[in-house]
């Protein structure tokens, strides 16, 4: 749709915009701006891409009652502020900022607008209108590490990592823990590469372990470089944040697949009955936040049928990837026998579990 | 099993110092004839997007790799029309030429997100490489090769033709190129056009053969570490060589030491080594001699005429 803009839309437009906060959902014919906020390319195929997909999905399940509208390439840090303000200024009801680092400018310009609702994925601070929501991802990571465990010959996994973050370091134990269930000679060999996003370095992070040894591949940085390694080379891997098989149709075994589109909906639909709280949401394959991608043929039975186990067991609540006894590599008890790990601990954890090489 | 690891890690190396080494080529000989051109990061997206949207369309991975040329020199053309047509600040536009090239790759790669092609495989038949040492010389693809036979080339241009002669002269002294007659804008604007192509050339190097795939930003920054190189190489397309490859060297045995489990060094450390090793190359060098060891042509970055 192209507008040609004279002066008296442009007035028109900005006495809407600023009339938009104190009308509130007076207005219920005009269709419900939501806006997002993302921190890298609606074009990685990773992580910001899914989230576009969660705003796509949006656009398809309401229509012409919404009206969505992005930013992209928001850099951390006090640019945020300014691209978020931004689409509160231009009358947005509700916005959803997906990056860690936009977590002090949300809650800021949530001060700002106290009308409009602000959601802000994998942060922990909130306001009254602003809620939190995350994946676990590290129930995704469970399901490789299970497979992982099955499918390895050498008995050796390559990790490329970005930062040594809680996320992160949640994810290598998840893997490791279900690997080592299955062979409990497992070793996982991380290498951190100090980056989310850098597709030649990342591929060449895989290539060196697998030359130190490892038979299968698995990320926690953003592109399929890794996986197109690991194609070439011969060896195993696992998509990140979305279905990777188009790049490595034989390595690729499953992927761990970011859903944010049922939470996106059903926020929306919250804002449009006025039944919004605030709130935190920590959803995982139970809620279908994370999803397992179809399953490669050339999986064994056996590791199909463990990595259903593992997965139904998580959905069922019958089984935490993190239950005791658990030592972390010092020989420090973290778990007792038979205790899980409390959300709280999961997201401040910073210890790896034996046979882990970080 | 040792030799096999160390064949593995050279043939990555290798792959990691070709489109350095291309870039660098290209800005090398477009800074000797005194063009100062930053915009070797966009130049490389574009080469990299339209080598991918190119091979994909055409299933013809030489062909993309021609239509990337085309796509640097293009994109280094616009850059000659404003800082050489029209007189405009040489790194003002290199910087907006990257900015450019990072947007528009993306708007013409939206299409292309999530796809894959088959990737620039090696130039010599697999029995050729049969035993692992003979990979080494045996196993690369067409593009280590051609950058190899570039340097020699663009050595040679420079040092032992009257065209690199003259292409020197332009750079280093243009109001006397000028006076006894010859083209200097037009010698700049070719030298500028060469290194547009060399850069299309080291980018497609990612789409095509790296990581076979578009995504932005594919590129990573290696234009600037490009840029770099020429400095630490003193315009000298033989140190240039050295240094990318010292470059590759360092990245590889960064990521496999890693991988080797050899953890007494932080992973910042490790991960910060190659630009660690640039800056200690660069000053060990300006210490090295009187002239401050840079040996930059005399009249780079410099419009002409003189305003």
């Amino acid at each position: 749709m192209s507008t040609i803009i004279t002066r008296r839309t442009l007035l028109a437009g900005a006495a809407a915009t600023s009339a938009l906060p104190l009308i509130g959902g007076a207005q219920a014919q005009a269709p419900l701006g939501v806006g997002f906020v993302y921190v890298g390319p609606i074009g990685d195929h990773g992580y910001t891409w899914t989230h576009d997909q969660g705003r796509l999905a949006l656009e398809k399940e309401y229509g012409a009652k919404i009206k969505t509208s992005f930013i992209e390439n928001v850099a951390e840090g006090p640019d945020a502020a300014r691209a978020i303000r931004q689409l509160a200024q231009a009358g947005n009801q509700i916005i959803f900022a997906t990056s860690f680092g936009f977590m002090n400018p949300t809650i800021q310009v949530a001060k700002q607008f106290p009308k409009i609702k602000f959601e802000h994925a994998t942060g922990y601070m909130r306001a009254e209108n602003v809620a939190t929501y995350n994946a676990r991802f590290y129930e995704g990571r469970a399901v490789l590490g299970t497979i992982a465990g099955h499918m390895s010959k050498s008995g050796q996994a390559g990790y490329v990592a970005s930062f040594p973050i809680p996320e992160v370091v949640m994810g290598i134990n998840a893997f490791h823990l279900a690997a080592r269930k299955v062979n409990p000679n497992f070793k996982t060999k991380v290498i951190w590469a100090s980056t989310w996003y850098d597709p030649a370095k990342e591929a060449d992070a895989a290539k060196a372990l697998i030359d130190q040894g490892a038979d299968m591949i698995t990320q926690h940085t953003d592109s399929a470089a890794p996986l197109q390694a690991a194609e070439q080379r011969g060896v195993f891997a696992f998509g990140q944040a979305s279905d990777m098989s188009a790049f490595a149709p034989k390595a690729h075994l499953t992927a761990i697949v970011d859903d944010w589109s049922g939470y996106y909906i059903k926020r929306v639909k919250e804002v449009m009955d006025g039944t919004w709280k605030t709130g935190d949401v920590w959803h995982g394959l139970k809620e279908g936040m994370v999803k397992m991608a179809p399953y490669n043929a050339a999986m064994t039975p056996a590791a199909r049928a463990a990595a259903d186990e593992v997965q139904k067991g998580i959905i069922a609540g019958t089984f935490h990837p993190f239950t005791g006894e658990l030592k972390d590599q010092k020989g420090t008890l973290r778990l007792k026998a038979g205790e899980t790990a409390s959300d709280e601990m999961l997201s401040k954890m910073d210890w790896y579990v034996d046979g882990v090489q970080a | 099993m040792t030799s096999v690891i160390l064949v593995s890690i050279f043939m990555t190396l290798a792959a990691a110092a070709t489109p350095i080494l291309l870039a660098g080529l290209g800005e090398l000989v477009t800074e000797k004839a005194g063009v100062l051109n930053l915009g070797v990061e966009g130049m490389m997206l574009c080469g990299a997007v339209t080598g991918f949207a190119v091979a994909y369309s055409s299933g013809s991975v030489t062909l993309g790799l021609v239509a990337a040329a085309v796509a640097g020199l293009l994109a280094a053309m616009i850059f000659a029309l404003l800082t050489l047509g029209l007189g405009s600040n040489q790194v003002a536009t290199g910087l907006a030429l990257t900015i450019f090239g990072i947007g528009v790759s993306s708007l013409f790669g939206a299409g292309y997100v999530g796809r894959t092609i088959q990737r620039l495989g090696p130039l010599f038949p697999a029995d050729y490489a049969a035993h692992p040492w003979l990979r080494l010389v045996f196993g690369h693809d067409a593009l280590v090769y051609l950058s190899l036979l570039l340097v020699l080339a663009v050595s040679l241009f420079l040092r032992r033709t009257r065209a690199g002669l003259i292409l020197r002269a332009v750079g280093e002294n243009a109001e006397s190129a000028h006076a006894i007659g010859y083209r200097v804008l037009a010698i700049r604007a070719a030298a500028t056009g060469f290194g547009g192509a060399l850069a299309g050339l080291g980018g497609a190097y990612f789409s095509l053969a790296l990581t076979p795939m578009w995504a932005d930003r594919l590129t990573a920054g290696r234009g600037w570490i490009a840029l770099a190189l020429v400095v630490f190489a003193a315009w000298k397309p033989g140190r240039l060589l050295l240094g990318a490859y010292l470059f590759g060297a360092v990245a590889t045995f960064e990521l496999q030491a890693k991988a080797a489990g050899i953890n007494w060094v932080a992973p910042e450390v490790l991960a910060m080594t190659p630009y660690l090793a640039t800056i200690v190359v660069l000053t060990m060098m300006s210490l090295g001699t009187r002239t401050g060891g840079r040996n930059a042509p005399a009249c780079l970055g410099k419009p002409f005429p003189a305003p």
